[in-house]
């Protein structure tokens, strides 16, 4: 309680950092503190100012040696500006709408999938027979086998394939009654994650041309919502297990369906979670660029695809570049700030609670 | 609005076909989730076991995979590509051996109290086994690539950004959690843009940071001539490169792990801390013992989510240093993508099925060893 000793002169340490009242800041903290945030706020800013001044640079402002400031130490031109936008605006154009269509559309599924599939592990419990899911892997090796080996039409041996599953599933997996929880599953849907994207891109690329999809929007769609499931299921279960279960009873004894309970009440509920959740997985999906490289060439190519295409035979061109990663950031910023008040209370909530 | 007003509709229309839906609602709701996971991992995950057990060559009129069993395996981790994907053995000197001793003893040590806690279990011994026999790899690997004359392979540079690079990112982000959690104004403002490395592409950060990190013709150039740093070329420089990685790597994701710390520290009860700061405790007493133990959990989990992600790093180093000079920058999955480009596919996916077994290794131990039990503790 050195604040209630006021007849004692306090050393300098003590007046700049012990602080006068609860709740309140003393001098020398409060400087420090706004110093690290400064500091911090440099470091993000700056590298996004130096896009910024890059894009109305010519090739020889870039080229001899670092310029600031725009007016001052060079004359800024839009000539990147111009060159993508009209010059060639539908080549830029037409990615950009790709990553849109695709971003957009795969993270209303994954999050729609995902939050079901949370919701349900949260609530119901589920008991698959192991030997189910044995009998299920068997039938899609059969798949494989027959089309990558033998070489069958891609349609007639997914019939061979489930008729296998189907038929194991109703007489051996019977048998064995070793059985899996909501865990498992849980744990199972979230290693999905640490699958790396090497080992599917070349698989699916195959799967893609198999059925002609490569190089098209649904293929593109499809995938960026698979990977990314995961992390909705993940960050959706922790946030339905916080909402209470007394809501669920009491609306199905009003006579409301699974259904109804899981849109009209529990959704509805949360929205910080799906707002938050959303936002990280398009993100994610709208960032994506290893998968992009292997399934998309021309029709469905997206946005990290044509930047990278910017380092071609003229070597890098920093301004083009600049150009389109700022295209690429306004509207996820523009969107990240209407989430803003999401985003804190969404995201890993169930975890926050405990 | 949208919903009441449709819901009755709809149910009016198609009465048996809800009804079946509700009779099924356990199914219906996780089905599509499980059926699009399941083509999705178990698919590849068999197509590339397959594939890493071949040979792809191009032949007239398509391609032919000869069955090469576990040859692609044998030639990184024994044969040719040995140098690539473990590194370089260097002559292990009397330091060296007194890391691996020490390694073994730790290690043997968390077994026996395992052992003897007596409430050992098959399931959890065989797990820590593995666990033990992993770690006590890496340690090995470790100390002889980085002994004289050794070098790292694309094994340790990925092991490397992940370790390294996620506890500087975790150091950082509950640094600056800290500071945004002092009643400050302007907080809103400091999470926005504190978030915003988090949008950007990691294509465009790699980009981003080569300019950045240009000696000469970058905006720090004045600060590196002050010091007589602007004709060193960071990218000849095996750590030096490691580090541009590492930098860029953290420069986008310290803002998911702030902002995840910021929620966690804002949610935690402001009574407790306040009745410990007037039981006279100071600033670090009140944060070992009052706050950290109430954002462990969450740290935990959100570092599980890093770690993750942080094994399938590709972007900033083919970017930054195209994996160079030599090898030394090239993480796991930029080595498998360099193979899959020279149309080595079973050296790629042996490559991808490694780092898979790896990082689930290192993530399933996380799990279970960190993160279960912070949450059960507070649960």
């Amino acid at each position: 309680m050195t604040a209630a000793a006021p007849d004692r002169p306090k050393g300098l340490y003590a007046r700049l950092f012990e602080p006068k009242r609860l709740g309140v800041m003393a001098p020398g903290t409060s400087v420090l503190v706004y110093a690290g945030l400064l500091f911090w706020t440099i470091v993000v800013l700056f590298p996004l100012y130096w896009l910024l001044v890059t894009s109305f640079k010519l090739p020889i402002d870039v080229n001899e040696g670092p310029r600031y400031l725009p007016f001052v130490d060079y004359e800024p031109s839009l000539h990147a500006w111009d060159y993508l936008l009209v010059e060639v605006g539908g080549d830029t154009f037409r990615p950009y709408v790709n990553s849109v269509i695709i971003a957009a559309i795969s993270t209303v599924l994954a999050v729609l999938a995902g939050s079901m599939a949370a919701y349900a592990l949260a609530r119901i419990t589920y008991k698959p027979r192991f030997s189910s899911i044995l009998s299920f892997v068997v039938g899609i090796i059969a798949v494989i086998v027959l089309t990558v080996v033998a070489g069958v039409p891609w349609w007639l041996s997914l019939i061979v394939g489930l008729a296998i599953f189907a038929l194991l599933a109703r007489t051996i997996a019977r048998r064995f009654n070793a059985r899996l929880g909501n865990g498992d599953i849980l744990f199972w849907m979230i290693s999905q994650r640490i699958l790396p994207p090497v080992i599917v891109a070349v698989p699916v690329y195959v799967m893609f041309q198999r059925i002609g999809l490569l190089d098209t929007h649904a293929a593109m769609i499809i995938t960026y919502a698979t990977v990314n499931l995961p992390i909705v299921v993940w960050l959706m279960h922790d946030f339905f297990l916080s909402i209470p279960r007394d809501l669920d009873e009491s609306a199905e004894m009003d006579g409301a369906t699974k259904f109804q309970i899981f849109f009209d009440i529990v959704l509805p509920l949360a929205k910080p979670g799906i707002a938050a959740t959303s936002l990280l997985v398009l993100v994610l999906a709208w960032n994506e660029y290893l998968l992009a490289l292997f399934l998309s060439s021309v029709d469905a190519q997206t946005m990290p695809l044509l930047v990278a295409a910017q380092n071609a035979t003229r070597g890098p061109q920093w301004w083009s570049m600049s150009v389109l990663i700022l295209l690429m950031i306004i509207p996820v910023v523009l969107i990240a700030l209407a989430l803003q008040r999401f985003i804190a209370k969404g995201l890993l909530v169930g975890a926050v609670k405990g | 609005m949208d919903t009441s007003a449709t819901a009755p509709q709809a149910l009016g229309a198609g009465r048996g076909m809800s009804a079946w839906l509700d009779r099924h609602s356990s199914k219906v709701f996780i089905l599509p989730a499980v059926i699009v996971i399941l083509a999705f991992s178990i698919f590849p995950l068999i197509v590339s076991a397959y594939l890493s057990l071949t040979r792809f060559r191009l032949a007239p009129g398509g391609f032919e995979l000869r069955w090469a069993g576990f040859r692609n395996f044998d030639r990184l981790l024994f044969g040719s590509e040995q140098y690539h994907f473990l590194g370089t053995f260097g002559a292990v000197g009397w330091f060296g051996w007194i890391v691996i001793l020490g390694g073994a003893a730790l290690i043997i040590w968390w077994l026996v109290r395992y052992w003897i806690g007596g409430r050992a279990r098959v399931v959890g011994t065989i797990g820590r086994l593995i666990t033990a026999t992993v770690a006590f790899g890496i340690i090995v690997l470790a100390t002889v690539t980085l002994s004289e004359g050794g070098a790292f392979g694309s094994l340790m540079v990925t092991l490397f950004y992940v370790t390294v690079g996620c506890s500087i990112q975790f150091a950082i982000a509950l640094g600056l959690a800290l500071l945004c959690a002092k009643p400050i104004r302007g907080r809103s403002f400091f999470r926005v843009v504190f978030f915003m490395p988090l949008m950007v592409t990691p294509v465009g950060i790699a980009y981003m940071f080569r300019m950045l990190a240009d000696m000469s013709k970058g905006p720090l150039e004045p600060i590196w001539s002050l010091f007589g740093f602007a004709d060193v070329a960071w990218a000849n420089d095996a750590w030096a490169a490691r580090m541009v990685v590492v930098i860029g790597d953290s420069w986008q994701w310290i803002a998911f792990i702030f902002i995840v710390m910021l929620a966690a520290l804002e949610s935690q009860p402001r009574d407790q801390i306040e009745a410990a700061q007037l039981d006279g405790a100071g600033p670090w007493q009140v944060f070992r013992d009052v706050t950290w133990p109430t954002i462990v959990p969450v740290a935990a989990t959100v570092m599980l989510i890093r770690v993750i992600e942080a094994f399938k790093i590709i972007d900033l180093p083919n970017v930054l240093t195209n994996g160079g000079p030599g090898i030394a920058t090239e993480s796991m999955t930029l080595h498998a993508f360099f193979a899959w480009r020279t149309q080595d596919l079973g050296g790629s996916a042996a490559i991808g099925y490694m780092l898979l077994f790896v990082a689930v290794v290192i993530c399933v131990s996380f799990f279970n060893l960190v993160v279960q039990r912070q949450k059960a503790r507070f649960t």
